[in-house]
């Protein structure tokens, strides 16, 4: 087998919002979708001032906990379930998706993933992508046992976790840098 | 049945990757996280990740030299190349999107305000799915160089932004394509921000005058490369499950 090296990655820059928006960005799931639920955030900087000129980026399973994909090798997802968001952040650095909330997941040694999604924020003045993910805050006993969210304190695992607002959205933030700074992952 | 999870992708050399904090790029100062970051380990939704057919397409994406009724101004030329993985192995069915300036080095886009003109029929973006083989081409014109605001005199190197998603999250891409011997490099932070030299010239695009067309357009070929699966111990036993 012949290694190849990778190549490196680079910012998106200024100027993304030629190409990397699409109409349907958001929708993971169409407008409609029984059960559907949405999601807002807002991306900010270190000195807390809104990231206008970003790009978010969500993957998930589906509510089944299966994923539109060849390699889950327990089957695909239901038909029609994309399971990807993406949407730019406005001049106030919102971003929002519509989606359903994804299952449970198995992992290692009979464990399982609590429902997550996984995030990529992209923008001027990152080099590189950023990961993280957001948690469902109606499933303490899952999120006490997954893999992931045990690695993390208490303060961390707090942070990962979307917020139920009074209209019935979920709200995520994201701090770039500084104090409450979002937990980022590398992979 | 126990569950397995399938293989990860494996973690790029120390040095592939520009680090969040770089100082010559202004713009990383307020952006870059300060706390380190926490592994993740790859399970299924690392492992997985969106793929894209032709839904995503519309006829002529990857032609970007015609728009709005019109052929765009500059040195028209073909870039194309395979995406492959770490082992070498073509990504077939891979969405790719680009986005680039003008032969004058303006953006089509409110916050370039630079005086260059921008070009009634460059819109300076593309979409292409790379084949079977990996491969991908677009047609396009080459981008100029553009001054910024970073340092004194600061010019980019005329570049071809690149999005690509292979096959998993966790192979998710953003980069930037170079033209060979461009002279602006040695003062631009971003090609710069790259540790590893080896690592850096795999931005650079080559000259490929198989591709270049005759009385048409000069040809240039840019592989990525996107991280390889781990390989298991396990692998060939694995059909006997």
């Amino acid at each position: 087998m012949t290694e190849l090296g990778c190549t490196p990655s680079q910012t998106v820059g200024p100027f993304l919002a030629i190409v990397l928006p699409w109409n349907d960005g958001p929708d993971v799931v169409p407008d409609g979708t029984p059960g559907a639920i949405t999601i807002t955030g807002r991306l900010v900087d270190g000195a807390g001032e809104p990231v206008p000129d970003g790009l978010i980026e969500t993957w998930q399973a589906d509510p089944q906990g299966r994923f539109a994909h060849p390699d889950d090798p327990r089957g695909p997802a239901a038909p029609g379930f994309r399971g990807f968001g993406r949407c730019p952040t406005d001049e106030d650095g919102r971003f929002w998706f519509r989606t359903l909330k994804p299952g449970v997941l198995p992992a290692e040694d009979g464990t399982q993933e609590a429902p997550h999604i996984d995030v990529s924020v992209f923008a001027r003045g990152l080099l590189n992508r950023l990961v993280t993910r957001m948690y469902f805050p109606d499933e303490p006993a899952a999120n006490e046992a997954d893999p992931v969210l045990r690695t993390l304190d208490d303060e961390q695992r707090e942070l990962l976790l979307l917020r139920a607002e009074a209209d019935g959205t979920l709200r995520f933030g994201i701090r770039l840098q500084g104090e409450a700074e979002t937990p980022f992952f590398r992979l | 049945m126990t569950f397995v999870l399938p293989p990860g992708y494996r973690a790029d050399p120390e040095g592939t990757h520009p680090a969040y904090d770089f100082e010559g790029y202004r713009s990383t100062a307020l952006r870059h996280p300060t706390r380190p970051l926490h592994l993740l380990p790859q399970r299924l939704t690392e492992v997985t990740g969106p793929l894209f057919g032709e839904d995503r397409l519309q006829p002529g994406d990857n032609d970007l030299t015609q728009y709005d009724g019109g052929e765009a101004v500059g040195q028209r030329i073909i870039v194309h190349g395979r995406v492959l993985d770490g082992n070498g192995k073509a990504v077939p069915n891979a969405l790719v999107e680009v986005w680039q300036a003008n032969a004058g080095g303006r953006y089509r886009h409110v916050a370039d305000q630079w005086p260059s003109p921008l070009d009634p029929h460059f819109a300076g973006f593309g979409r292409t799915v790379t084949d079977s083989d990996g491969h991908y081409s677009f047609t396009t014109i080459k981008p100029g160089a553009y001054p910024w605001r970073n340092h004194l005199n600061a010019w980019r190197p005329a570049h071809i932004h690149f999005s690509l998603f292979g096959q998993a999250f966790t192979q998710r891409l953003v980069t930037q394509m170079y033209f060979p011997d461009d002279p602006l490099f040695f003062q631009d932070p971003i090609f710069n921000s790259v540790p590893d030299e080896k690592a850096r010239a795999r931005m650079i695009s080559s000259y490929d005058h198989d591709v270049t067309s005759d009385h048409w357009a000069l040809g240039f070929k840019f592989d990525v490369v996107l991280r390889g699966r781990e390989q298991t111990p396990f692998e060939s036993e694995r059909d006997d499950d």
